[in-house]
């Protein structure tokens, strides 16, 4: 009588409960991934690859030594952008696959703690993966590096990946709608983003409204600055100043996570009455 | 194994491959899906290309990396193309088994699904390549151009690569976990090694006889060659053979792969089997 009576557990609700989902969502990201060794080797020599491939190029053209260090820190920020294609972008279109996304939607928590433990992990897991190639690169190619102010360079890395994680928030909502199309969608917006985010070479470079109009990716203001703040030359190279990208950053951080709290919940609205929730169009 | 069972195990695996392929999307997405990223991959080189050079793009350097680039697609495209069959069947459609107890020629099966990648991937071969002759003076003049020798390379380079990929899928066949990623680090390692987008002589001296064993960096000059002739022998690597003598190590490098990869497939499809590995899905 007395076990029937006694409280089994405690239930979180409210703030608690949200952190708790951000917590356990992140738990296996952070941890989890980190116990698959072979997830970090294949992690860090994919994009390493790409970035031998592009210094030899460069080598081959005789350019600058600048230009081996902007390929190396592009090489390292790919393993963000893949980590958003495919880790949070697609993520709810996985887990509907598997069929756990209906078992989200009907659990207490909130769905936008569930993204943002998604994306507090994939961005910490990553770190690491890209913290690797940097290491990897700058040693087998000798780049040398100049920071010129420590705090503005940590403002942008944030403010960048604030901003990305909240784009790949609102992007896992937009492929909860998709089917088979969702593996064809992230698999293109890869060499095309690639190409217009400017990861191996200068966006300066580019015409100015196509540069302008990458820039709505949070990694192409995040790269010029931070190529701006790290390499002595990078200045020149710099497609705004420091100060006008960490502002457009900052805005850019808060309309995409209010974006993808407001797009989730209508999306997950239309999902639910589609009936696309549990459907699986292989 | 019959004549006619062989050929209906691949026709019918190049119309399954191609459907799977292409029926996802209406067919103007899909063309635009085929063609958007190697062309992409193609620009990043030619930006990064046009920015060193100052926009010269007259220097035999520029044809060598654009028609490498252009041309490996065809590496990433059949060679995974075969091996991702394995994959795709088995983990995500779960049919794997099934087409192990069908009446079909497994081996000719997983050839035959690459081809949809291999249609594909010719069409976007040929738009990378006359977006590069009208846009960026790539040096193509087609009264110039060895035709016999660029279509008897093509044919041998893309049953080469098939056959690569069927030493993939065998590997694949016996992998758990990470299946996904063999055939794109193997075309990511050949693209290095072959000197797709720059001369071997770039590599350190260590490294380059691996891309000297790859038949894909013989291939490769060949195609160039075949195209832009002599603007493609200006570069030290290969310049001491003739281009008889750069196919008959194409060739006899195709036949010990090819041999290999049969083995290997052999040998890897026999332990999968015995390891009851062909239905084991792993949510991977």
């Amino acid at each position: 009588m007395e076990a029937v009576s006694k409280k089994y557990s405690r239930k979180d609700t409210g703030w608690r409960l949200f952190l708790k989902t951000i917590i356990a969502r992140a738990y296996p990201r952070i941890i989890g991934q980190q116990r698959e060794v072979s997830w970090l080797v294949f992690d860090v020599v994919m994009p390493m690859l790409a970035v031998i491939a592009y210094v030899l190029v460069y080598r081959a053209l005789e350019a600058p030594e600048e230009y081996i260090g902007f390929v190396v820190m592009g090489g390292a920020m790919t393993a963000f952008w893949m980590n958003i294609l495919w880790s949070m972008s697609s993520q709810l279109y996985w887990e509907k696959e598997q069929g756990n996304l209906a078992l989200y939607i009907m659990a207490p928590n909130s769905m936008m703690a569930i993204l943002l433990g998604m994306a507090l992990g994939g961005m910490l897991a990553t770190a690491m993966r890209a913290i690797a190639v940097t290491l990897l690169g700058s040693f087998m190619f000798g780049v040398t590096y100049e920071v010129t102010s420590y705090l503005q360079l940590f403002s942008v890395f944030m403010l960048a990946m604030i901003a990305l994680y909240g784009m790949g928030m609102m992007m896992a909502s937009a492929f909860l709608l998709f089917g088979r199309e969702a593996w064809h969608m992230a698999n293109l917006a890869q060499e095309p983003i690639f190409l217009a985010s400017g990861f191996y070479f200068p966006i300066k470079s580019l015409p100015f409204w196509v540069a302008a109009g990458a820039s709505i990716i949070p990694l192409t203001l995040g790269m010029d600055a931070m190529r701006q703040l790290i390499f002595s030359s990078g200045f020149q190279f710099g497609f705004m100043t420091v100060r006008l990208e960490i502002i457009l950053l900052a805005v850019m951080s808060v309309v995409f996570v209010v974006t993808a709290k407001y797009l989730l919940a209508y999306i997950e609205k239309i999902a639910v009455r589609e009936g696309r929730v549990t459907e699986s169009r292989r | 194994m019959q004549t006619t069972t062989s050929w209906r195990s691949f026709r019918m695996a190049a119309w399954l491959g191609w459907l799977i392929e292409s029926n996802w999307t209406d067919p103007f997405l899909f063309a635009v899906y085929s063609i958007v990223k190697p062309l992409s991959g193609a620009a990043i080189l030619v930006i990064m290309y046009g920015i060193i050079s100052g926009g010269n793009f007259n220097t035999p350097l520029f044809p060598y990396i654009y028609l490498g680039n252009a041309f490996y697609i065809y590496v990433g495209a059949v060679m995974t193309g075969v091996s991702w069959a394995v994959v795709d069947d088995r983990e995500h459609y779960k049919t794997l088994k099934y087409m192990y107890i069908a009446p079909i020629y497994i081996p000719v099966y997983l050839l035959g699904r690459g081809v949809a990648r291999f249609i594909t991937g010719s069409i976007a071969v040929f738009i990378t390549i006359i977006a590069g002759v009208l846009f960026l003076k790539v040096p193509l003049h087609f009264e110039e151009i060895n035709w016999g020798l660029f279509f008897v390379t093509l044919i041998l380079g893309v049953v080469m690569l098939a056959l690569l990929g069927l030493l993939l899928a065998g590997i694949t066949l016996t992998v758990a976990r990470h299946e996904g990623f063999i055939g794109e680090a193997t075309a990511g390692a050949l693209y290095i090694f072959s000197g797709a987008v720059f001369p071997l002589d770039v590599l350190p001296a260590w490294i380059r006889p691996i891309g000297y064993f790859m038949p894909t960096t013989y291939w490769l000059e060949l195609l160039r060659r075949s195209l832009v002739g002599n603007v493609a022998q200006a570069f030290p690597t290969l310049a001491n053979f003739s281009n008889m003598e750069l196919l008959g190590i194409l060739l006899g490098l195709s036949i010990f792969f090819g041999v290999v990869s049969i083995w290997v497939f052999r040998w890897c499809d026999a332990r999968a089997r015995e390891l009851g590995l062909i239905d084991r899905t792993t949510n991977y």
